[in-house]
């Protein structure tokens, strides 16, 4: 009888739910992190322009957003409109729980495909599908201390890998043995993986059903990447020993430091006044085709969940943050870059040196591999660059236990795949 | 018609059966079964890509070098951890126990406020203390003329500077349980022995160490249960690092099965871990069983 008791209470409870966040009509929507702070000034603007249209807003810490966007899934409890950082979306896709966007981005007098970044939007593509509007957009690039650069007798950011070298190991000279040329923190894969696409590395092969780390292209970048520490180029550190790394940056503990545009802000904030004009941005150096390098797309979209009933007001909610006004003005709030290429035109990013660095690197951005396993194969790669960069592993033997690690993460989809085929 | 006889007792228990039964053996059975499928991503967006695979995420498991790596740094963290942390709770038991001892209400309260402190903000501090730059820790050895050390980056001192933290963050509990025990010892016990003409030394050894066996089994048992859990000091520390140095069974299982969505494989990792836990608490007492049989 208790339990009988329990279990009706436990369903009641789940109706009530069930039925007190879905009856009133109001489009859910989840915003991540600051984000989700600062666009609540832009919901409001939307509710005032459409005045038939509420917006529930749901802030959602970055650290829980990727299980709490699960969890609601499986709990049928997804909110209609949702940001979705761009490398989680293979994984959504796979889910099923998106709605394929191409129709109404092409009946959307609002959106033009050509005023976004190509290879920011080639991130949000799947399958030959559209699966989520870029909201904002980062990346990742040099940071340098322009004073130091000059004191080693280094006149211009070096633009390719050699001129790039060769400053690291003039800076390393001026500096010291207790000082880098560069912070690379060796358990990211970032770096590498973005040195590896500029020599033209494909990082998976065969439809992305195994790893491909032993080709000629990725085993170059790699060597490149690991010699920056084998000669004292980079300190040998992991993130969490970096306790403060834009208090080391302004003691010159390193000169250059790759990070995205969160670093923006915080230099401008964090930063004693002295060295305000000491810092710059500059685009990742290239092999020797004309540079800028390649680096990553990230960022972040706006994507629809699959099958509401609320998509069309959802959908107006999406237009109304993709205008360039609403960009700028989100770019303003939150330091997060527009990722419609009309809003660059305005002046504020126009006459910052920093922003164009980055808008010159958004021109030649591409995709990691866009399957749900790419973050899974991300840690294992990370972990190979920790070891090989230790000296526990050769470079040969490190690439080889990831190609079979990374096999042995795509044995689902090669089945998936295999299963598809036969049908 | 014969009226069926419940006994009275059942429906006593019943409402505490029902609830260990739908909040632990309902969800105890259903990740065994999870635990035999490859439950993944793929699988919470379409049940038709769940293979029940038996006993293949074992095997794999057995086979996988990581899992050796965070079962060898478990052990290790159990078997270095565990008996210096009860040694380091007994002395601290003896010494604020200690007739002699003043203030004995404040050092008990002292030495149990890591306990009750919150691990994360404890993490802060500690990762502040084993700074490799700026760590009040290389600045003592520095004083010393001791180089600094990468107390968390250097993939030989991760583990024992975890062991150092957790050891300080847990003593105090197991001081109370021992401090427990101490009481129940009775005095007179040790007035006979001073008759007798005992000193500190074998008052120790053979009244409160004896006595305080069956405190010690169930301190021994319960620390280890609570070592072989290790998860939460390399989570906010080390994140299972420098180079895996520091990666726990239960990290190694969260991984899997929060970050990955490999629940299937998550849920083996859980049983292997549940199996080990089972022989480690039940061989103390085993053994004890047999002492007391001799």
């Amino acid at each position: 009888m208790t339990a009988r008791a329990l279990g009706c209470s436990a369903a009641l409870l789940l109706l009530a739910c069930g039925a007190a966040s879905r009856s009133d009509g109001a489009v859910e929507f989840w915003a991540l992190g600051s984000e989700g702070e600062v666009v609540q000034a832009l919901v409001a603007e939307f509710e005032r322009r459409e005045p038939g249209v509420r917006v529930r807003l749901q802030q959602i810490p970055w650290s829980a957003a990727h299980e709490k966007l699960l969890t609601a899934f499986v709990g049928d409890a997804m909110p209609d409109v949702f940001q979705l950082g761009s490398t989680w979306i293979p994984e959504f896709v796979a889910l099923g729980a998106l709605e394929p966007l191409d129709a109404r981005i092409d009946a959307s007098p609002a959106l033009a495909r050509d005023d976004f970044f190509p290879g920011i939007l080639d991130a949000n593509s799947i399958g030959g599908h559209t699966w989520g509007v870029p909201w904002y957009v980062d990346t990742r690039l040099l940071f340098y201390r322009r004073d130091l650069l000059a004191g080693a007798g280094v006149g211009e950011v070096p633009r390719t890998w050699d001129g790039w070298l060769e400053a690291l190991a003039r800076v390393k000279q001026r500096v010291g043995a207790d000082r880098y040329a560069i912070l690379l923190p060796m358990n990211e894969w970032e770096v590498p993986v973005a040195l590896a696409m500029e020599r033209g590395a494909g990082l998976l092969r065969d439809r992305d059903r195994y790893g491909d780390f032993r080709a000629p292209a990725f085993r170059a970048a790699f060597e490149f990447y690991l010699g920056l520490f084998e000669r004292g180029l980079a300190p040998r550190a992991g993130v969490a020993q970096i306790a403060n790394l834009y208090q080391d940056f302004a003691a010159g503990f390193f000169t250059f430091f790759v990070s995205g545009p969160w670093s923006l802000g915080e230099l401008s904030r964090r930063l004693p006044a002295r060295l305000s004009d000491a810092w710059g941005a500059a685009p990742m150096p290239s092999t020797g085709g004309p540079p800028p390098g390649v680096s990553l797309a990230g960022g972040a979209s706006l994507a629809l969940l699959r099958g509401t009933p609320r998509a069309a007001a959802a959908w107006r909610l999406v237009e109304f943050l993709s205008e360039p006004r609403q960009q700028l003005a989100f770019y303003r709030l939150s330091g997060d870059l527009p990722a419609r290429t009309s809003a660059w035109s305005d002046g504020s990013l126009v006459g910052d040196p920093r922003a164009q660095a980055f808008r010159e690197q958004l021109e030649r951005v591409r995709a990691t591999p866009k399957i749900p396993e790419w973050e899974r194969i991300a840690d294992a790669l990370s972990r190979s660059c920790e070891a090989a960069i230790r000296g526990e592993l050769a470079p040969a033997e490190a690439l080889a236990r990831l190609d079979s690690d990374v096999d042995a993460l795509l044995a689902k989809r090669r089945w998936l795949l295999e299963r598809e085929a036969l049908r | 018609m014969r009226r069926s006889r419940i006994p009275p007792g059942v429906w006593f228990v019943s409402p505490a059966l029902a609830a260990i039964a739908l909040f632990f053996a309902v969800p105890v059975a259903a990740s065994l079964l999870l635990s035999l499928t490859d439950f993944d991503i793929y699988a919470i967006g379409d049940a038709a890509n769940l293979r029940f695979v038996g006993l293949a995420n074992y095997a794999q498991l057995l086979r996988e070098p990581l899992f050796w790596i965070a079962l060898a740094n478990t052990a290790y963290f159990v078997a270095v951890a565990g008996p210096l942390s009860i040694a380091l709770s007994l002395a601290a038991a003896l010494a604020v126990g200690s007739p002699l001892a003043r203030w004995k209400g404040l050092f008990r309260t002292l030495l149990f406020l890591p306990v009750a402190t919150t691990l994360v903000a404890v993490a802060v501090v500690w990762r502040f203390l084993y700074h490799p730059r700026v760590g009040l820790l290389n600045g003592a050895l520095a004083a010393l003329g001791i180089a600094p050390v990468d107390w968390l980056g250097d993939p030989r001192f991760a583990m024992p500077a975890l062991i150092a933290m957790a050891i300080w963050k847990n003593f105090g509990f197991n001081m109370v349980i021992f401090l427990a025990g101490m009481q129940a010892i009775p005095e007179r016990l040790y007035e006979a022995a001073r008759i007798d003409g005992a000193g500190a030394a074998s008052q120790l050894r053979h009244i409160t160490l004896p006595a305080l066996a069956p405190t010690f089994l169930f301190v021994a048992v319960s620390t280890g249960i609570g070592y072989l859990q290790l998860f939460a000091e390399p989570y906010v520390m080390t994140a299972g690092g420098p180079s895996d140095r520091t990666l726990s069974i239960v990290l190694m299982m969260y991984r899997e099965g929060f970050r990955w969505w490999n629940m299937g494989y998550a849920a083996a990792v859980a049983f292997v871990l549940f199996a080990i836990i089972l022989a480690a608490s039940w061989l103390p007492w085993r053994l004890r069983a047999r002492e007391a049989g001799a």
